[in-house]
């Protein structure tokens, strides 16, 4: 079997839960091929010897900066169709990769397993697990095609030093006219990287509950009280009432801080994929059938708009004794 | 004047708790079912673009047949046709099969836009629409919002990893949303009305000349081989009904776990 991973880049770096997939794919086949898209390419592609990658394809392609998703899918295509007829493809899930991975499975006709905790080879074959209803039920997957996708729920896989020796190949794939039909009309500004949340320590979200934007403030104070920063659910996004930078998830940032206050957030997967490897998470819901109850320590059924301020200013007397 | 094609998906009604059907280890989809609710934001963004420029609505969903009267919601919204792919060769369809029958039935509208919703809530993988369109060779924008047609060019903002773009694409194109991006109007109730009265065409695969080797397991490129319930989570939560005293818990479970 080849195994070729799909190495995504954010920053200039490879993000940890892409460079984890090498380790995975090393259980399945020793020798590992990578795909590394973008600018920068090279460089990144030149370390991933050390997480045991043995070929790494490169294309430092400007039009793969990000702006467009369709480009990935033609260099990957490019790759994993010279990777030979029985490729495996791994993938972690992003907002990028939704798109490459979608788009790769109907080019090559190749079946496609997402949202996997895990791949393996039982009884001579190729399987896969992951959970369903919620996390309730564990499915156990196969593919029944020659090439096979295998994308990976985000934030479950870290990178494993493996080092081997490594060459890094140049590529330079043919793009499809459509896929490069966009046109890229302006940036909007915003702090939208993320960094913040990255190192918080302390991390207080808000999401859909929460009734107005100037309610937002009632969060940023105990934010500010914690010593922490704030994130949000994708819908604050949504409504353009807090940059991307701060959204926690799937298509935000992945953070792992000491505490994790969820204000009026449900708990939806993609939220939960984000946040929920933080030490101590505890919630604050109208819902007592809201799913983040049963992934919180603690857990509060009431009002954030009353709860909140109430909080913060415990956390302040607390302080100044 | 533009067609825009809605894709849309009758899911099972979120009231009915979801279950597998433990015979074909496929989500039970026998009983009532409604509009997969991202989706009501997707035929929203379609009549926004049609209250600014014109234009018709189509409504497309594959679905078994015990989701056809979902699609009334979508034409009681405002959508001008519905049309359903509903045929038991189907049954069993993945990604790869469901993108190919969903691309066959979009390309009969001929249409200038297609929308998706963000994700389908019975636990799809918010990616279908970039399969159809690399059947169809399209341009997809994801992540989107706030879409305008501006002189034959659809104008959206898009989300990526490191921020937002405004972008412009050709048509035909495919865009997906990127989730609650609008408040789905409520049905008025001549709407519910003529819904009831309007014909909803339903084709089969062969309607879209797609052989049963390209549909339902034989067309798909996954099998489902077993299910088990999973083991429960480690931790229990502590929970509380606040009656004036949750901030005060809630501050003090926060002091004994965690050093501020
Ligand atoms: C491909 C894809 C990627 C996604 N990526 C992300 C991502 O990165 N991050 C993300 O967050 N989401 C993401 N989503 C969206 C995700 O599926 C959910 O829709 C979203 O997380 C829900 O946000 P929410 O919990 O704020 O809103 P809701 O699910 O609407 O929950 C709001 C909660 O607030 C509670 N509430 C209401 N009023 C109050 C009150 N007064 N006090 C306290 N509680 C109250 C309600 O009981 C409810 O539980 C993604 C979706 C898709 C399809
Ligand atoms: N069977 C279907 N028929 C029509 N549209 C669908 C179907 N399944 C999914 N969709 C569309 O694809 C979007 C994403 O679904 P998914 O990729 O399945 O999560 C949904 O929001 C719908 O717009």
């Amino acid at each position: 079997m080849n195994t070729v991973v799909f190495i995504e880049i954010r920053a200039g770096e490879p993000t940890p839960g892409s460079l984890g997939l090498i380790a995975k794919a090393r259980q399945l086949a020793p020798s590992v091929a990578a795909v590394v898209c973008g600018p920068g390419a090279e460089t990144v592609a030149a370390g991933l010897g050390a997480y045991g990658v043995a070929t790494a394809w490169a294309c430092s392609d400007e039009r793969l900066n990000g702006d467009l998703t369709q480009p990935f899918l033609d260099a990957l295509a490019h790759v994993v169709r010279s990777a030979g007829d029985d490729a495996l493809v791994l993938f972690e899930n992003s907002a990028l990769t939704a798109d490459v991975a979608g788009g790769l499975a109907a080019r090559l006709e190749a079946g496609i397993n997402w949202d996997l905790q895990d791949v393996y080879l039982r009884e001579g074959g190729l399987q896969g697990r992951r959970f369903a209803l919620n996390d309730s039920m564990a499915v156990d997957v196969a593919w029944t095609t020659p090439v096979r996708l295998a994308v990976f729920r985000i934030g479950l896989l870290e990178p494993v030093d493996d080092p081997v020796v490594g060459s890094v190949s140049a590529f330079a794939p043919s793009f499809s006219t459509y896929g490069l039909s966009v046109a890229v009309v302006e940036r909007l500004a915003g702090a939208e990287s993320g960094a913040e949340l990255r190192t918080a320590q302390v991390i207080v979200a808000a999401g859909r509950g929460i009734k107005d934007q100037a309610s937002l403030s009632l969060i940023e104070e105990l934010a500010e009280a914690l010593g922490g920063a704030v994130g949000v659910s994708l819908p604050i996004v949504d409504r353009g009432w807090y940059p991307a930078g701060s959204q926690v998830g799937q298509t935000g940032t992945i953070v792992k801080p000491r505490l994790y206050v969820a204000c009026g957030i449900s708990g939806a997967l993609q939220h939960r994929v984000g946040m929920d490897r933080s030490e101590v998470i505890v919630a604050i819901n109208t819902d007592p059938d809201a799913p983040i109850f049963s992934l919180c320590d603690a857990g509060v059924i009431g009002d954030l708009h009353t709860v909140v301020p109430e909080l913060t200013r415990l956390v302040r007397a607390g302080r100044a004794t | 004047m533009p067609r825009i094609v809605v894709a849309v998906k009758p899911v099972p009604r979120a009231a009915t708790p979801a279950r597998f059907d433990p015979g074909s280890l496929r989500l039970d989809r026998t009983g009532p079912s409604e509009l997969n609710q991202p989706d009501e934001h997707a035929i929203e963004e379609a009549l926004l673009l049609r209250d600014k420029v014109g234009g018709e609505i189509v409504a497309i969903a594959v679905t078994p047949t015990t989701g056809i009267e979902s699609l009334r919601t979508a034409l009681a919204m405002g959508v001008d046709r519905a049309v359903a792919v509903s045929d038991p060769v189907l049954e069993g369809s993945d990604l790869l099969a469901t993108s190919r029958v969903l691309a066959a039935a979009v390309m009969r509208e001929s249409p200038d836009v297609v929308i998706f919703g963000s994700q389908a809530t019975d636990g799809a993988g918010a990616m279908l629409w970039a399969a159809v369109a690399e059947r169809l060779e399209m341009p997809v924008l994801s992540s989107a919002r706030n879409l305008e047609l501006v002189q034959g060019r659809l104008r959206a903002i898009v989300q990526r990893a490191d921020g937002s773009r405004v972008v412009d694409a050709p048509t035909p194109c495919i865009v997906a949303l990127s989730g609650a991006v609008n408040s789905p109007r409520y049905p008025a109730f001549k709407g519910i009305v003529a819904a009831k009265k309007q014909q909803i065409p339903v084709l089969t695969a062969a309607d879209l000349a797609i052989g049963p080797d390209a549909v339902g397991a034989a067309g798909s490129g996954t099998a489902v081989l077993s299910l088990t319930s999973a083991p429960a989570r480690a931790v229990v939560a502590e929970l509380v009904t606040d009656e004036g005293q949750g901030a005060e818990w809630l501050y003090n479970f926060i002091r004994k776990r965690v050093a501020l």
